[in-house]
């Protein structure tokens, strides 16, 4: 069944017939993604100026532990070793951040991008061995639900984080409604994510795609037809979450640095 | 208005681009431009066509690099101030000039196994089927079977596993059986071993090159690699199976 090398020639790294321009969208791809995470990680590592009074960073929420009144379990715990470099971000954010590495759109994209797996369609790759998402170590990428629902439940909390934007405490300590830039941020940052993680593959098998027969389950045929809208624009949805998480961080980031002041609009 | 044009032309011993001129007029596609070429320059050029309407799949080659269906490809749609390539899809052995034996996607199609309904659902013999349900697979059932798919997928065009992988056109195929509402057939075991599905690594090339808009990808390969999680890759999944006590035989 299969072909020996005179009948099909193998083609060298970047070789291809191709008149257009195709190295761009890898190549947009990579500085898109390359930039965020070389940001967040450093973001992540920082472990202060992660809140401004009621707003939190969305890559520091929930602070299991921290120095914060945001902080769910006090301060840094006793047990966490003193040579190892402490910040609240490192606990949480491997749940998004796995979330998006073994997503089916991001898989695609950094296969092209960072990998050359292909560089793009019909050019030449530059390694002659493959593997695919069959043996170890791309097979983990099955892990994907996992991740889901772990992304569900961090969309649950970062709502939470958005009502807590809307009460801003005056300086006698009492709490008042109120609406900010920041509170904008914060609640455009959890509508794009939302938009994000409900348009996902795996929730889209989950909530009804597994099933053969729609007719016999009309709740599950309905959810499966609302992600299936969102996710038609998957890609759309995965970029534009991915820069306004990252915006939503620099934001309260130089809020809390006095960099910039946030605007009270209510 | 001229065109250029560099076609491929040879067998499966040799062969190499030749260059030929030829006048362009509104309206024609690439197609029509070979059939030029062929009755007025290359009387010998091997061309395989039939309906002319992107429909037979048959005049399947890659145009400028990227696999095409000749028929549907407008020269004003292409940039004429350089030459234009056209060569035989590279997945498959050459045949001569822009003809490539895909017989090797006949032979692939009959390892899949067949549509197996469930029993009849009325005393006539027939069953009944919900519109609802049948959306998925009538999407699955655009395939011309032009192998565009197969010609762009890196797997079996630069890593040439014909023998481990069946390619996006047989993934489709699975998919319209597997999730067809009559059907009670289980294809999963075959799709992770034999067929390779693992394989895929969601480039989306054979979703950009479909002529039929078939959303190759989203709505047939992932969907499949799910179920491949369900069977053998998702522990809290066969809890909840457990404990529902679904049966995973026949149709869900």
């Amino acid at each position: 069944m299969s072909y020996t090398s005179t009948e099909l020639p193998r083609r060298s790294f970047g070789e291809t017939m191709r008149a257009d321009v195709w190295w761009t969208q890898p190549l947009i791809v990579f500085l898109g993604l390359g930039t965020f995470i070389v940001y967040s990680t450093w973001a992540a590592f920082q472990g202060n100026h992660y809140f401004s009074g009621n707003y939190i960073s969305p890559f520091y929420s929930p602070e299991l532990f921290g120095n914060s009144p945001h902080s769910w379990f006090g301060a840094r715990p006793a047990w966490w070793p003193g040579w190892l470099l402490f910040s609240p971000a490192l606990l949480i954010l491997w749940a998004p951040g796995g979330f998006r590495l073994t997503c089916y759109y991001y898989r695609g994209a950094y296969y092209k991008a960072f990998w050359a797996d292909p560089p793009a369609c019909t050019v030449g790759e530059p390694r002659k061995t493959y593997l695919g998402e069959r043996s170890f170590p791309l097979i983990m990428q099955n892990v994907h639900r996992y991740f889901l629902y772990l992304a569900l439940v961090f969309i649950v909390i970062l709502t939470i984080d958005v009502w807590k934007a809307l009460w801003f405490a005056d300086p006698s300590g009492k709490s008042s409604f109120g609406i900010g830039i920041g509170t904008i941020v914060l609640a455009v940052n959890v509508v794009l994510l939302g938009g994000y993680t409900f348009g996902c593959h795996s929730l889209r098998h989950l909530v009804g795609g597994f099933r053969d027969q729609f007719s016999r389950a009309p709740t599950c045929y309905q959810a499966y037809r609302c992600v299936s809208c969102l996710n038609r624009r998957h890609m759309l949805w995965a970029w534009l979450s991915l820069f306004w998480v990252g915006f939503s961080d620099l934001y309260i980031r130089l809020c809390s640095m006095g960099v910039w002041h946030d605007l009270r609009i209510l | 208005m001229n065109a250029t044009f560099k076609i491929w032309r040879g067998d499966a011993n040799s062969g190499g681009f030749r260059e030929y001129a030829t006048e362009i007029s509104e309206g024609m596609v690439v197609l029509d431009a070979i059939h030029q070429i062929q009755a007025t320059q290359a009387t010998d050029l091997a061309c395989r066509w039939n309906c002319k309407a992107g429909k037979c799949g048959s005049c399947s080659a890659e145009v400028n690099g990227m696999p095409r269906l000749m028929c549907m490809t407008r020269m004003s749609d292409l940039p004429l101030e350089r030459p234009i390539t056209v060569e035989p899809m590279k997945a498959f052995p050459v045949v001569k000039d822009l003809i490539s034996d895909v017989s090797w996607n006949f032979r692939v199609k009959k390892r899949i196994k067949q549509f197996k309904p469930r029993p009849p659902d009325a005393p006539d013999g027939t069953w009944r089927m919900a519109q609802e349900d049948i959306d998925r697979v009538q999407e699955f059932r655009k395939c011309i079977e032009c192998f565009l798919c197969q010609d762009v997928c890196h797997v079996l065009r630069d890593h040439h596993m014909h023998d481990r992988f069946i390619g996006p056109r047989f993934l489709i195929y699975a998919a319209a059986l597997e999730m067809h509402p009559l059907d009670t057939e289980d294809r999963i075991p075959e799709l992770r071993e034999a067929h390779g599905i693992g394989y895929c690594n969601i480039t989306k090339c054979c979703t950009k090159v479909c002529p039929e808009n078939i959303e190759i990808t989203d709505n047939g390969i992932i969907p499949l690699k799910e179920r491949v999680v369900d069977e053998f890759y998702d522990p809290l999944g066969w809890l909840w199976k457990m404990g529902t006590k679904k049966s995973q035989t026949g149709p869900k």
